[in-house]
């Protein structure tokens, strides 16, 4: 962080609290040792580390494919297993086959195998849509909360009336203008989810406008976009990098639920929501539970393992903000 | 306090407004054209296009339809059903009780939990009970609520065979509440699930924020048991956000029905405004949306007024 970043230190300065004159190495050092105490921020970290890597190297992990292969129709709904099993291939011979540890689908196809890549997508879906929501909610909480008066009024009405509609509702209206496809998931999560971001930053700005350093910087003679984006905005880093993180956790979830509708990510490929859709019938619920069950964990622990990494991002960061 | 509620429900209004301008704007830009929900376009004549169009109103530029739709609204009357013709109001006046029905019990089964959960967590703060119940909290929030209801599903209905996987009833010719209870359950459970976190969380940090006043230092001091200054003194100051927290919750039980609803075939709003969507049926969509934002614009504001009735510290100018 550069040299104009004035953290406030008034309250409990301590070895372990940032300083005004500590280099960007020193405080990662004091960040890194903060968010160690907190086990369970460590234990989501690590979580999704291996779910990243596994989500990248797929192809290491597993011999099936996303897709399947046409023999695979004669083995539908098949239950786990976890050694190789020999059974006859689409010709009547006898073929090995390596184990399904999560089951195979209506289709015949690798649940773990479609889970593993399906990861691809959902991990990714997370990081992009929260990036187009950060970038609107930040530059309109900024705006609103730099100028105030009508500006911020009308700016901050516009954004209490998209908060008070059904927000699923809003969604899936929003996907219907668009083609359901992976970018536009992102693009329809990234615009109406930016309400929250932009009340943040709006309240931070209030406050910080107002503080000296904000002052120095407008005698000199900074314009406003400098004061903004320079010197306002830096200090404002750490509840939009924690906000950020537990709308990754939100972010996942909302395009599971748009694709488990059918209106996100799109069959043949895989998404950890639309390998649900399939699930809703009861029929097949109760014959072959794992396809609906394993999905649907994957989405659970990543999600709980961002909202506890998002927590421990919090009080390593700014130890102010916790409630 | 009177001047105060005539501000708010003065902001209130513009706000409503405000909220049907963005969802007609939005509904309508939505390429698919109603029409094509009727007839197939490529072997009808455009003049029957044109005939079904002009009868849905849909000939006329959207600001006019706004404005037409917008003086229905004002006399109570929200249009009709593209799909079944009937009046939106009509539809939403049906479906409107099962949603309330389902939101109240849910809040009631949430707050059941959350409420006492969130008071100990404070008394017991940074003991393995507060790591407990933050753990389950995490837990809750992080639960995509779609499979948490298949696997209750999965498990209550499917393979117990204990509770009913959805609908509201059993059968529609009388009223048996032990079979309503039955069928509201899980529904109520996957619904007040979502809310759960944040009331734990909120009731925690109220009752944290009472237990640091100085007159339980003081009641402490006189001597007396723990038990009576948590329970006695602290307890209902810590209560009154809870009339904060029935505005702040109503935004998510409403988005919460539309995915709870869908999973349970539970005929409430949230599958009525679902089904209109897919549908393309604009007029129940916006009467959905309308009667949804101004239940949690009013419900926020009520939440508001009735907490500053409730506690004579707070003054609002």
């Amino acid at each position: 962080m550069s040299d104009n970043k004035a953290k406030v230190t008034d309250t409990n300065v301590n070895a372990e609290s940032f300083d005004y004159s500590d280099t960007f190495q020193a405080k990662l050092k004091i960040f890194w040792k903060r968010l160690r105490k907190n086990k369970f921020a460590v234990l989501g970290l690590i979580v999704l580390t291996i779910l990243y890597l596994s989500a990248a190297f797929a192809p290491l992990l597993t011999p099936y494919s996303m897709e399947g292969e046409a023999a695979d129709i004669l083995m539908t709904d098949r239950p786990p297993t976890y050694t190789s099993y020999t059974d006859l291939d689409w010709e009547g011979n006898d073929t090995v086959y390596p184990p399904n540890y999560f089951g195979r689908d209506e289709l015949g196809r690798d649940v773990f195998a479609r889970t593993l890549y399906a990861g691809r997508i959902s991990l990714t879906v997370g990081f992009v849509s929260v990036g187009i929501y950060i970038t609107i909610g930040t530059i309109w909480g900024a705006i609103a909360g730099y100028y105030g008066g009508w500006v911020d009024n009308m700016m901050m009405r516009i954004v209490d009336a998209i908060m008070a509609m059904p927000i699923m509702l809003l969604l899936i209206t929003i996907m219907a203008l668009f083609t359901p496809n992976i970018f536009n998931v992102m693009i329809v999560i990234g615009i109406t989810g930016w309400t929250g971001i932009a009340r943040y930053v709006r309240a931070e700005f209030l406050s910080l406008k107002k503080r000296d350093f904000t002052e120095a910087a407008r005698c000199i003679g900074a314009k406003d976009s400098r004061i903004i984006f320079r010197h306002i905005l830096p200090n404002a880093v750490a509840p939009i990098i924690v906000a950020a993180t537990m709308g990754i956790a939100g972010s996942i979830l909302t395009e599971s639920t748009l694709s488990f509708l059918g209106l996100g990510v799109q069959p043949p490929t895989a998404s950890w929501g639309n390998m649900l859709t399939n699930a809703q019938e009861l029929s097949t619920m109760v014959s072959a539970p794992w396809k609906a069950f394993y999905p649907g964990m994957m989405i659970f622990i990543t999600v709980l393992s961002f909202n506890f990494f998002g927590d421990g991002l919090r009080d390593a960061l700014d130890p102010r903000l916790k409630q | 306090m009177l001047k105060y509620t005539v501000r708010r429900l003065l902001e209130a209004i513009p706000l409503v407004f405000l909220v049907t301008i963005i969802a007609y704007l939005i509904i309508n830009m939505a390429p698919g054209d109603p029409v094509n929900m009727f007839i197939n376009p490529e072997t009808s004549s455009p003049m029957d296009i044109e005939a079904i169009r002009q009868s849905l109103g849909l000939d006329k530029p959207l600001p006019i339809r706004y404005l037409i739709w917008l003086k229905g609204v004002l006399t109570g009357d929200l249009g009709k059903s593209f799909q079944h013709a009937t009046p939106v109001t009509e539809m939403i006046l049906e479906r409107m009780p099962n949603t309330l029905v389902l939101a109240v019990s849910a809040t009631i089964l949430s707050f059941a939990v959350s409420i006492p959960a969130g008071i100990f967590s404070a008394i017991k703060r940074n003991t393995w009970v507060d790591y407990f119940f933050s753990t389950i909290a995490f837990i809750g929030i992080s639960l995509p609520a779609f499979w948490f209801g298949l696997m209750l599903i999965l498990l209550f209905s499917l393979k117990l065979q204990w509770l009913p996987s959805g609908d509201m009833r059993s059968n529609f010719d009388q009223f048996i509440l032990a079979d309503r209870l039955k069928h509201l359950i899980l529904p109520s459970l996957v619904l007040g699930m979502g809310g759960m976190a944040s009331q734990m969380r909120y009731m925690r940090s109220s009752m944290l924020e009472v237990i640091r006043q100085d007159y339980i230092r003081t009641a402490r001091s006189k001597g007396l048991a723990e038990n009576v200054v948590i329970f006695g003194h602290g307890l209902r100051n810590a209560l009154l956000p809870i009339i904060t927290l029935l505005g702040l919750i109503i935004p998510g039980l409403f988005s919460g029905a539309v995915i709870t609803e869908t999973i349970f075939s539970w005929p409430g709003m949230g599958r009525l405004g679902i089904e209109a969507t897919f549908m393309r049926d604009y007029p129940v969509q916006m009467g959905v949306i309308l009667m949804a934002s101004v239940l949690v614009i009013f419900g926020s504001l009520l939440a508001d007024i009735g907490y500053a009735l409730a506690d004579p510290r707070i003054k609002y100018n």
